[in-house]
Formats: structure tokens, sequence, C-alpha cells
């Protein structure tokens, strides 16, 4: 690959990614915040879909020898705890990190400030990063696995619950969002 | 249920104008994730360069001598590479799309936080940069972010993403019970 296209291709494909995010509407803290209380579904429709969409291409890419699974390592307890600190982070600060930068670009000045605590979080983190090493990021660790590794259950039987589970969600919430909206 | 109505109303001018569907947006962030995938080696995340870049903000805080020493930023050093240049196309490409659909607006302090805790900038400003922290410290802990753990890591099925997404979700939900909870 071209120095070029080493600049040029992940700037092209974060600026797709940021149009995408501001276009679905996930840029936008109410709507973040929304999804947690249960009030707008948007946040879930766009990840369901790029999982379902996003994950079937990727099952052909790598069944075909196109690309190899990214998978990260399964260190169940930090993952969990990191999961719930990011839980919190996420409502209190009303973004995640993704969309939080493309806010930022959309004159969210709350954004910005909360990108500087992002700055805090990281140095946090690296500060503290020994002591986690050996108390919390070595306990209950699977490694590189995936849910069909560890269930025996196909990777096409899982995106196809995926699919249909999904969908049926989605039809559930169209219908009561049209519903609302007639009432 | 009439506050419920008037925050959709106040809310409508600026999304009003955006019409892309979250299942198109969310279908197109798939699509770009085999691209990720297969053109790149590299899924669709934030948060690990985002934590290069912080080591440049540390250096003046902790100083450079600590920076150089740190095991997390050995591991993870400053350098520009696929991430970092994702991450700076996102606000490009966010700035694009709102520009284009005129949704780009200054914001202090959002609708569904005005709502529920007043119009104090500095009371937001503050929840912001705290919940920037969290959220950052929780995402170097879990390895990623809705992005590279949600997205890319949902979408290969891999054990840790899922584990990710499921107590992210159920803190969040809980939290944002507890902040918006009726007084």
């Amino acid at each position: 690959m071209t120095a070029m296209m080493t600049i040029l291709g992940p700037l092209v494909m974060g600026a797709a990614f940021g149009f995408l995010l501001q276009r679905g509407k996930v840029t936008s803290c109410n709507v973040i915040e929304n999804q947690f209380r249960l009030r707008d579904f948007t946040v879930l429709k766009v990840m369901g879909t790029a999982i379902v969409v996003g994950g079937i291409g990727v099952l052909l890419l790598v069944d075909t020898g196109n690309t190899k699974y990214y998978v990260k390592d399964a260190n169940m307890l930090a993952v969990a705890l990191g999961a719930a600190l990011f839980g919190v982070g996420m409502v209190v600060y009303g973004y995640c990190p993704g969309t939080a930068l493309g806010a930022i670009a959309t004159g969210s000045v709350h954004a910005l400030v909360g990108a500087l605590g992002m700055v805090t979080g990281a140095i946090l983190y690296a500060l503290s990063f020994d002591w986690l090493k050996t108390h919390v990021l070595n306990v209950w660790t699977l490694g590189k696995v995936r849910l069909p590794d560890v269930t025996n259950i196909p990777d096409v039987a899982w995106f196809a619950a995926l699919a249909i589970g999904a969908g049926l969600f989605f039809w559930w919430v169209e219908s009561t969002e049209a519903r609302q909206r007639r009432g | 249920m009439t506050t419920i109505t008037e925050s959709y109303v106040r809310e409508t001018p600026r999304t009003a104008r955006i019409d892309w569907s979250p299942y198109l947006v969310g279908a197109g962030i798939g699509l770009l994730s085999w691209i990720a995938f297969a053109v790149f080696g590299d899924p669709l995340g934030v948060t690990t360069a985002y934590s290069r870049i912080a080591s440049l903000f540390a250096v003046p805080v902790i100083g450079p001598e600590a920076v150089a020493q740190n095991a997390y930023w050995k591991s993870m050093p400053l350098k520009w590479d696929y991430g970092v240049w994702f991450l700076v196309g996102i606000p490009a490409g966010a700035f694009i799309s709102a520009v284009m659909s005129g949704t780009w607006r200054l914001e202090l302090v959002p609708d569904v936080w005005k709502e529920r805790f007043g119009p104090s900038i500095a009371k937001r400003f503050i929840a912001a940069f705290l919940g920037g922290a969290v959220i950052m410290y929780g995402a170097r802990l879990a390895g990623g972010c809705t992005s590279g753990h949600g997205i890319s890591g949902g979408l290969q099925l891999a054990v840790s993403s899922w584990l990710f997404l499921a107590v992210m979700f159920a803190t969040g939900l809980g939290i944002s019970a507890l902040m918006f909870r009726k007084r």
C-alpha cells in the first residue's frame, strides 16, 4: 500500500463512519440518552443492523479467505468491569467515544469538554495499568474466543438467530412507534 | 406524558432534517466494516487510537519521563497509524454531514439534560467531563468501545464483545433510570 493510501484510506473510512453516525442521529446526545430511557430506539436500530449486515459479510469474507478475525481478548473480569464503567460514563456523558468525536464537529461544546475528560480517563488508565495487569486483567481469561467456539453452535445458526431476533424486535419497535404517533 | 411529548417536540427541529433511516445507516456501517476487514485488515474502532493520542496530553501533566516509562504506553505508543487517521476522519465526516443537512448547531446543554437538571452550563460541563473520564477508563479496561467491541466485535461474534454489550446496556439502563427518575 502506498504512503498516500495509508493516510487517505483511514481518513476516508473515518469520514464515512462519522458521516453515517451523524446521518443516523447518534451524534445527538438526546438520541443516546433517550435510548437508555427506552424512549428512542435509534441507537439499537443502527447497531443491530450494523452487526447483522457487517457480520454476515465478514463471515463470507473470512470463509473465502479474504480476511481474518480480529477478536479481542476475553479477559472476562476486565471486560465486565470496563463495560459497567462504560455504561455509567455513556449515560452521564451522553455519548460514546466515537459519537462524541462526531458531535464535537457538529457544534456540541459539552462533547468537547467530555473529550478532555476522556483524555484524563486514558491517562488514569495508563497510570493504573501495572496494578490492573496483575489484579484484574489476568482474572478469568478465555483468550480470543468467539461464541461459535465456546458453544459449538455454527456461525450460520448464530447469524440466523441474530437476524430473526433483530427483525422481530425492530418490527415490534416500529409498530409500537407507529401506534404512538397515531395515538 | 405531557413532558415526554414536549421533549420530542423541542427536539424535532434539530433532527427533523436528517431523514436517513437508521436501518440504512446501520447497513452502511456494516458495509464499511466489510471494507475495513477486507481492504485494511483493521476493524472500526476508536479508543485504542484515542489512548495513543492521550499520551501527547499526558506529557505536560505527568512529565515526558513518566510517559516514556509507562508500561501501557510502551505497549501502545503514539504513532500515526491507521487508527489515528481514522479518528481524525470521524469529526470531518460528521461535520460535512451536519453542514449538508443544515443540522450544525452550537449546543452547550442538551435538551434532555436541561429538562432534568436545568440550564446550568457549569453543571453539564462537569458531568460531561466526569462521564468522559469514566467512559474512557472503562473502554480501555474492557479493551474497546461501542465501535471496537460493540460493532466490530459484535459482528465477529466475539465472546468478549457480547459480554461488553450486555453489561454496558444493563448498567446504562440502570444508571439512566436513577438519573432520570421522577422526582
